[in-house]
């Protein structure tokens, strides 16, 4: 992966973060699905969260997005408490994810469902969109053009027009990541962009991944259970480990880090 | 030469220019999809952007016989680039885009191109792996940025930009333009189309400018086609049916050339352009009859039933009308019918609702999937040529197709056989020379003739009717006389069956090994809950075997008793272009074949033989190779 002038790597992070999460603690009853972790994004990086099943790494993407409201700490996206915002609020803030569960609308064609991720910056009257008309029409087309430049950069122009539902599920992850994109984010957050996908789906995905960066200079999260993924892709690792965060470097450090071989490995914790 | 042009333009881009006075920007030359829209360029924004791109070109140093490969899908822009190649006197030479490493670069080595345009990323990819193998390579030009931000190379340079060097040069040099492309004339070369052949290295072959203008002229003179019809360039550049068409037939035609957006939408486009003409080598006649199966297999009952009763009777009736033979009143009545209720609405799915001329050649169209065709009210009919002459030398004229043979020369073609049966042809569209190889140029071009390697003869109505390849025409062990081709196009027509390789030379009876449509066996697997994991383990299953064997079984019905097919094996693998046991083109290399698959050869001839175990290489895509060992199953046709 070629470093971007933009991309800070752990360590020698510097500047203000794109995103801080500042010792968050997410409960669900008495469980602790996150304690104390904080994380900082800088823009223009890609970062990987990996860790065991049940790590926190999900609920870390949601409290993210704000799906959850975190018990304690807070969340800063550029600069700003973000915190309690709803999911609607922070989407409109610029920050578009995917689903570890591919979450299309089946039934709609894949560009009608793309067209769903320019939602947010639609203005305009009712009255006007009815029928059809003035500037809600311009708005249209400026919206249409742009999610064809996405659907062009996927290379997801055949399947235009069928209903998602009846896609196979690589390419229905395509299409989700498709939608996210068609928000133009500044930060882009992936669940689990190539669970379920074969190899030569993942190679795709992991250069769709790497050209969405170099291209747009959007800065990315994901989650990745595909090492050779994560090391290849990511700027930086961060691992969790039982809602704690247990690493937070290079890939090429923290894959020879004893805490992370353990987390893996399965030794007793106490 | 002196500044005003000649009265018929003799070159290429003297025909754009000469469209481009003429239509300026009121008919559009060319179209591409992109950004689901088809975005059109007049032929003066043609013409503007050829300049522009030669200009550019030019300043990076293109001179006269300078060479430039291309690399990619249909694009104007590489149609432009080509033809600003041509305007400096230079030669375009289009490659394969699917080709593998050592394929390209052999072809951009021996072509000695100083300059590569590429599509994209993936293409200029390929280039960097082996630029130190290509010391002539200067410039390297790419169309498409996406994916190459950080790609910091001296030689690399956007087409872009090429147009931008372009627009100053042409402040410097005001009258450089006008003056490289008056320089030019019909005997400069135009391109170097390599031809994979069917044994051996690529060879280059050498048009003129003069040979492409006489021999679209010529199919002019038979075909209709004016600044109102519509075309698809959607065959490979590298194809001379592509340059053919796309370039000199339309520039001459003044019609409209549409690129599609992705080689996966095609049938898409094709059904929203819904061209006038189209021209397309067997391979795509069979795919999409079988697509058109599929849809049959899949539509409702009452779709189904329709079909199944009208689609027989229409190709029934197709066939009377080639023979030449009278249609029965009731079969005309039915037919009529069913124009309405099936071959309409199933014409229109295919995008030929505005065909006037589909033209099929490269290759031989097995008989029933020309009645298919007609009998959808598509006007189907065989071309014979080769590259070395254009594309073009016979053609079926309307109303006089028949089914077997390629149909007569066109104008200004002659057309005779050589007391061996070979293809001869000359006429004014007869290729330069191989590049770089004169002993194969005298081979093929003796005392003015091109000698083609075809076996063929003459129907008493002065049609071509060929056979097979003169080399490849084989005798039984009993000295009977059989034609490989002949047996294998029958059996092609079966959907089930994508390839087939009959042997059968100085052995007692006709063998055939089998490649099984692996897209139209899959649904039939799927119908019939039939479980398997890939294609070797799809094609060895009885049940598949005995589906193939029923269809080889229908067409030994067709055939005489001694060309009938006695046994048969179905490969374990499919012939790949990569593993060179068939061209680009999808023509047989029986060499090669015959040799990889000696073990299976053997077992087809040895009694009592049920399976055979074959130790296949398999070459990847970078080169690498593999052994696997399979079983193969032997088959006996009952009845043969």
């Amino acid at each position: 992966m070629m470093a971007t002038a933009l991309g800070t790597p752990a360590g020698g992070a510097s500047g203000p973060a794109l995103l801080s999460v500042e010792d968050v603690t997410v409960r669900f009853g008495a469980v602790a699905a996150l304690s104390g972790v904080s994380v900082d994004v800088h823009r223009g990086e890609i970062v990987a969260i990996i860790g065991p099943n049940g790590a926190g790494k999900t609920t870390l993407l949601n409290v993210i997005s704000g799906f959850y409201h975190p018990r304690s700490g807070r969340i800063l996206f550029q600069g700003r408490d973000r915190t309690h915002l709803k999911p609607f609020d922070v989407a409109a803030l610029g920050i578009a994810r995917t689903f570890q569960n591919v979450a299309l609308f089946k039934g709609m064609s894949v560009l009608d469902n793309i067209m769903t991720g320019r939602l947010l910056k639609m203005r305009g009257s009712f009255l006007l969109e009815a029928v059809y008309w003035g500037p809600a029409r311009r708005q249209e087309l400026e919206h249409r053009a742009a999610v064809e430049r996405v659907i062009d950069f996927l290379e997801i122009q055949a399947i235009r027009k069928t209903p998602a539902g009846r896609l196979p599920y690589g390419l229905q992850k395509r299409v989700e990541l498709a939608r996210a994109l068609a928000a133009e984010p500044h930060l882009l957050l992936l669940d689990e962009p190539m669970a379920g996908m074969n190899v030569e789906e993942k190679e795709d995905m992991s250069r769709f991944i790497l050209d969405v960066h170099d291209e747009f200079g959007t800065t990315i999260v994901l989650i990745e259970h595909d090492m050779s993924v994560v090391m290849d892709i990511s700027d930086r690792v961060v691992v969790l480990d039982y809602g704690r965060k247990i690493a937070d470097g290079p890939p090429e450090i923290v894959r020879k880090d004893q805490v992370v071989m353990d987390a893996y490995l399965g030794v007793a914790h106490d | 030469m002196s500044a005003h042009q000649p009265e018929t333009p003799d070159t290429l881009p003297k025909l754009l220019l000469a469209q481009a006075a003429r239509w300026d920007s009121r008919r559009v030359a060319i179209r591409e999809k992109e950004f689901g829209i088809w975005q059109s360029y007049s032929w003066r924004d043609a013409a503007d952007h050829v300049e522009r791109i030669a200009l550019g070109l030019a300043s990076r140093g293109f001179r006269r016989g300078d060479k430039i490969a291309l690399i990619g899908d249909n694009r104007p822009q590489l149609y432009w680039t080509m033809l600003a190649a041509q305007a400096l006197g230079g030669v375009p030479v289009p490659v394969y885009q699917d080709s593998i490493a050592a394929e390209m670069h052999y072809v951009i080595d021996h072509s000695e191109s100083r300059m590569v345009l590429c599509e994209d990323q993936e293409q200029v990819d390929k280039i960097l792996e082996m630029k130190d193998k290509l010391p002539l390579i200067e410039t390297v030009v790419y169309d498409d940025p996406k994916g190459m931000r950080h790609y910091d190379y001296p030689f690399l340079v956007s087409l872009e930009r090429i147009q931008e060097m372009g627009t100053a040069f042409a402040r410097e040099h005001p009258e450089y333009w006008g003056a490289e492309v008056a320089r030019g004339g019909g005997g400069d070369l135009a391109i170097i189309n390599y031809t994979s052949g069917t044994t051996g290295f690529p060879k280059g072959v050498m048009l003129s400018h003069d040979a492409f203008i006489s021999t679209a002229r010529s199919f002019l003179e038979v075909e209709t086609l004016g600044e109102r019809d519509e075309i698809m360039a959607y065959l490979p550049m590298a194809w001379i049916g592509d340059s053919f068409f796309s370039v000199a037939v339309a520039f001459l035609a003044g019609c409209t050339v549409n690129c599609p957006e992705d080689a996966s939408t095609v049938r898409q486009d094709f059904r929203e352009i819904g061209p006038t003409m189209t021209f397309a080598p067997p391979r795509i006649w069979e795919n999409i009859l079988s697509q058109a199966q599929v849809r049959i297999e899949d539509a409702n009952w009452l779709q189904r039933t329709l079909t199944r009763f009208f689609l027989p009777r229409g190709m029934q009736r197709a066939k009377l009308e080639l023979e030449g033979k009278p249609v029965p009143a009731g079969l005309h009545v039915a037919c009529g019918i069913g124009r309405w209720l099936v071959f309409e609405p199933l014409r229109d799915q295919l995008g030929f609702r505005r065909i006037r001329s589909a033209i099929t050649g490269g290759a031989a169209l097995g008989p029933e999937m020309m009645q298919f065709f007609r009998a959808l009210g598509v006007n189907l009919k065989q071309l014979y040529g080769a590259t070395e002459c254009c594309a073009p030398a016979t053609l079926h004229r309307d109303g006089q197709v028949r089914l077997e043979t390629v149909g007569p020369p066109l104008p200004g073609v002659e057309v005779k056989l050589s007391p061996r049966g070979e293809v001869l042809i000359r006429c004014g569209g007869l290729f330069s020379g191989y590049y770089k190889s004169p002993e194969q140029t005298a081979e093929a071009l003796r005392d003015g003739w091109l000698h083609t390697g075809d076996a063929g003869l003459f129907d008493p109505d002065g049609h071509l009717v060929i056979i097979d390849r003169v080399k490849d025409v084989a005798k039984l062990h009993d000295g009977t006389v059989f034609a490989p081709q002949y047996i294998e196009n029958k059996l092609k027509f079966s959907v089930y069956i994508r390839e087939a390789v009959a042997v059968g030379h100085d052995r007692p009876y006709v063998a055939v090994m089998i490649n099984i449509d692996m897209e139209v066996l899959a649904n039939w697997a799927e119908r019939q809950g039939l479980a398997y994991t890939g294609y070797t383990d799809l094609a060895q299953n009885p049940a598949t075997y005995r589906l193939v064997h029923d269809e080889i079984q229908r067409t030994n019905a067709t055939l005489a008793p001694s060309q009938r097919v006695k046994r048969f094996a179905i490969l374990h693998k499919e012939l790949d272009p990569d593993d060179a046991e068939i061209t680009r083109t999808r023509k047989l290399r029986r060499g090669f074949i015959n040799e990889r698959y000696a073990s299976i050869i053997a077992a087809l001839y040895e009694p009592g033989a049920a399976t055979v175990a074959v130790r296949a290489t398999v070459t990847y895509e970078d080169g690498r190779t593999s052994e696997t060992e399979r079983q193969v199953r032997i088959m006996d046709v009952a009845g043969a």
